[in-house]
């Protein structure tokens, strides 16, 4: 079975059906990209899979590792291994980003039964996990995300995705704001982090991403359902002709 | 005996027999205030005549007074006839040598609220004089003060043992004229503490009293007083709590602080009283007077409270900064839930030159709560290069409670330097969502949240107490987003 697969997903936000129907999979190893006009439902695709509650599921299926994900509560899912990294990444004024970290990390542990880890072991790990995606150290001791930069806050996100080491990682929009010289920071992180058990889902606006990031599989959505998917080529499809050839076949 | 204090002595025996609240046996006197009741409290303290005089002008000085409508609270008047002003606890025939001769009942009260005394003083080397009610019922550590020459004593005490400095300074910084419930608790105080330490002397340890409401329908005037003589230095905990009562409780202390050349006084409250049910309902009214005053140069006062508990808080504890170089501290964190009301925040009044004051208030409110913070920073005339910080950060975390802020600022002197931050923030679903993305459960991203948005106070609590407010957080917030 698909490590992730969503079957006919619909989904409203104050009565209004923004998801109408979606169907993907992804199996492990595979880098999946989303992309899509401004309110074609990239975001809320997101948010539905982490179980944010302003979303109302109105049909439809998702599983993940077998299990069905849309029983869960947002921080099971994410001890059950998905993680989001967030477009707008949510400041916690006063909150050290070691210690909401460590809090995160252990409550997953405890969730699959393994060991907490300590203080000393688990600096250790940040202090890895920083250097390889280039992450200031000076961060870890700040209060998450209070005063970052659009940049740090974004590779904040894929600092604590190397941290929590997820099975799937939905990154939305990751590259929103960044400079060049960022965006290619984040996209290394993020290539670092693949591997053959760790599916990644990544939504994006633009092209440019996708060629730090090489997926596998691109979709693209319109108004709520995917009207094409096919290889990387799609993206460059894309970034020529614009979504107006997928508007009409929508239509 | 006079005709007065035999009606007086049947009364009190008639409510004698009538037996009481709690298992623990009173000494309650029927409701009701004149100058008899003052000269009965008294008289039961076995009080020098010019501390009766000094109660009896506050008396008539109060009546007076007019009730202080200003604050942003709203709640019925309060009939202070029906307010019964003394209950002691019964003394059997000596008082507890040690903590393990204390009434087992009370004992067990402590406990359940979490407060174990015999384990606060191995733990903490904590000197505990417990207030049950309006009385001193356990004192220690005594001996290890004494041999410094500090003084830490009920305040009945003091009276007693160490008049000269307790007329000295009793009423010289929250005189009884001051205002309506100060007046009141000047009349009526019935026990509190005393702290007195000596000229260049560092207190060994933290000195700590817990208060308790006890006996329904009757209120509490405490009085405490802290002397830090020039060069000497003090730490002062006070922690609170109230077992459940249906009727309102009225709860009227002042706390006075002195500090002389040189010399530091911190302060630190956790106030957890009863609240009140669902409705408001039986919650303690909190309108404590609390003020420091530095007069002396080179010295400090800092305040630090934590206040969760109590139907209505009205409480600004203050500074006066009269010596030169004094130094004046406020930090608040305040939590209203429930049906909730608190006005409250701190005055720095800079008299001296070079002096300045901090204030650092965050603010709570969930459920139906309501809470004002209300702070005044004056300059006056010949306080040359004073400055200010303050800081208000407000936290809602419902759509139905409400935070508010009035500060007032009043500069005198064109030199000073005054700063205000303020903030006003609503506890995210987002934040939320984002703690529980990363596997952290609901309750725990609330405390984590709150906890950092309080963290600038927590951290000037001593560590014991700092870990017990964080506590006192967790369980005060379960529940409360929404």
């Amino acid at each position: 079975m698909a490590l992730l697969e969503i079957r006919n997903l619909h989904a409203q936000i104050q009565g209004v059906e923004i998801l109408k129907g979606i169907d993907l999979a992804i199996e492990r190893g595979e880098t999946h990209a989303i992309m899509g006009p401004n309110g074609s439902g990239k975001s809320t695709l997101a948010k539905v899979l982490a179980g944010d509650p302003s979303y109302e599921v109105t049909g439809g299926e998702v599983y993940f590792q077998d299990r069905n994900l849309l029983e869960l509560a947002p921080e099971d899912r994410a001890r059950e291994g998905v993680f989001l990294g967030f477009q707008y990444p949510v400041e916690i004024p006063g909150v050290s980003n070691t210690y909401f970290l460590k809090a995160a990390l252990n409550a997953i542990r405890k969730y699959r039964g393994e060991q907490e880890l300590d203080a000393m072991e688990f600096l250790q790990l940040i202090k890895e996990r920083a250097k390889s995606v280039k992450l200031d150290e000076a961060l870890l001791r700040r209060p998450v995300n209070d005063g970052f930069s659009g940049g740090e806050k974004k590779r904040n996100e894929i600092f604590q995705l190397a941290v929590l080491e997820p099975y799937l990682a939905i990154l939305d929009e990751t590259d929103s704001g960044l400079d060049i010289d960022a965006l290619r920071t984040v996209a290394d992180g993020v290539n670092s982090l693949r591997s053959e058990e760790r599916g990644f889902l990544v939504i994006t606006h633009y092209q440019r991403l996708l060629n730090y990031i090489i997926p596998d599989k691109v979709h693209v959505l319109l108004h709520g359902r995917i009207v094409k998917s096919g290889g990387k080529e799609l993206a460059e499809e894309l970034e020529e002709s614009g979504y107006a050839l997928f508007e009409e076949a929508a239509a | 005996m006079s005709a007065t204090t035999k009606t007086l002595e049947e009364l009190t025996n008639r409510k004698y027999e009538a037996g009481f609240i709690t298992d623990i046996e009173q000494d309650t006197v029927p409701p009701g205030l004149d100058e008899d009741i003052i000269r009965f409290i008294s008289e039961k303290k076995a009080e020098p005549e010019w501390m009766l005089e000094w109660r009896l002008k506050a008396y008539r000085n109060w009546l007076q007074m007019p009730v202080p409508q200003w604050a942003n609270v709203y709640y019925p008047p309060i009939d202070f006839q029906a307010i019964s002003y003394y209950s002691a606890p019964k003394r059997k025939e000596d008082m507890p040598q040690s903590l393990d001769e204390i009434d087992p009942k009370l004992k067990e009260t402590y406990d359940r609220l979490g407060i174990p005394l015999h384990e606060q003083e191995m733990l903490a080397g904590v000197a505990v004089d417990a207030v049950f009610d309006s009385v001193s019922v356990a004192t220690s550590y005594k001996a290890k003060l004494r041999e410094k020459g500090i003084i830490f004593c009920s305040m009945s005490e003091a009276i007693q043992e160490h008049p000269e400095l307790v007329r000295k300074y009793l009423g010289s910084v929250v005189p009884y004229t001051d205002n309506y419930y100060a007046g009141l608790n000047s009349a009526v105080f019935t026990d509190g503490s005393f702290v007195f330490i000596p000229k260049g002397v560092r207190c060994p340890m933290e000195l700590s009293t817990y208060f308790r409401i006890n006996a329904a329908n009757t209120g509490q005037f405490e009085r405490t007083l802290i002397i830090a003589e020039e060069g000497s230095h003090v730490s002062y905990l006070e922690g609170c709590t109230a077992p459940v009562r249906d009727e309102n409780q009225l709860h009227a202390a002042v706390v006075e602080l002195i500090a002389l050349d040189d010399a530091q006084v911190k302060y630190s409250t956790v106030q957890n009283w009863y609240p009140g049910d669902e409705e408001g309902r039986g919650g303690v009214y909190n309108f404590v007077t609390k003020r420091g005053l530095c007069a002396g140069n080179n010295s400090k006062i800092s305040w630090t409270q934590v206040e969760t508990g109590s139907a209505i808080t009205w409480k600004y504890p203050s500074c006066v900064l009269r010596g030169d170089n004094s130094v004046g501290e406020f930090y608040s964190v305040a939590v209203t839930r429930g049906r909730q009301q608190a006005d409250t925040g701190t005055k720095m009044i800079h008299m001296g030159k070079n002096t300045r004051s901090t204030i650092v208030s965050k603010g709570i409110s969930a459920g139906h709560g309501q809470q004002s913070y209300r702070g005044l920073v004056r300059i006056t005339p010949k306080a040359e290069n004073a400055r200010n910080y303050s800081q208000c950060d407000s936290m809602l975390m419902s759509a139905t409670c409400g935070a508010h802020t009035f500060p007032y600022i009043d500069v005198q002197n064109p030199t000073a330097q005054l700063e205000h931050e303020a903030t006003t923030s609503k506890i995210g679903e987002e934040q939320i969502l984002y703690c529980n993305q990363r596997g952290i459960a609901t309750e725990d991203a609330v405390s984590l949240i709150v906890n950092g948005f309080c963290k600038e106070v927590f951290r000037t609590l001593p560590m014991e107490f700092a870990v017990e407010a964080q506590k006192l957080m967790e369980i005060t917030l379960e529940d409360s987003v929404g």
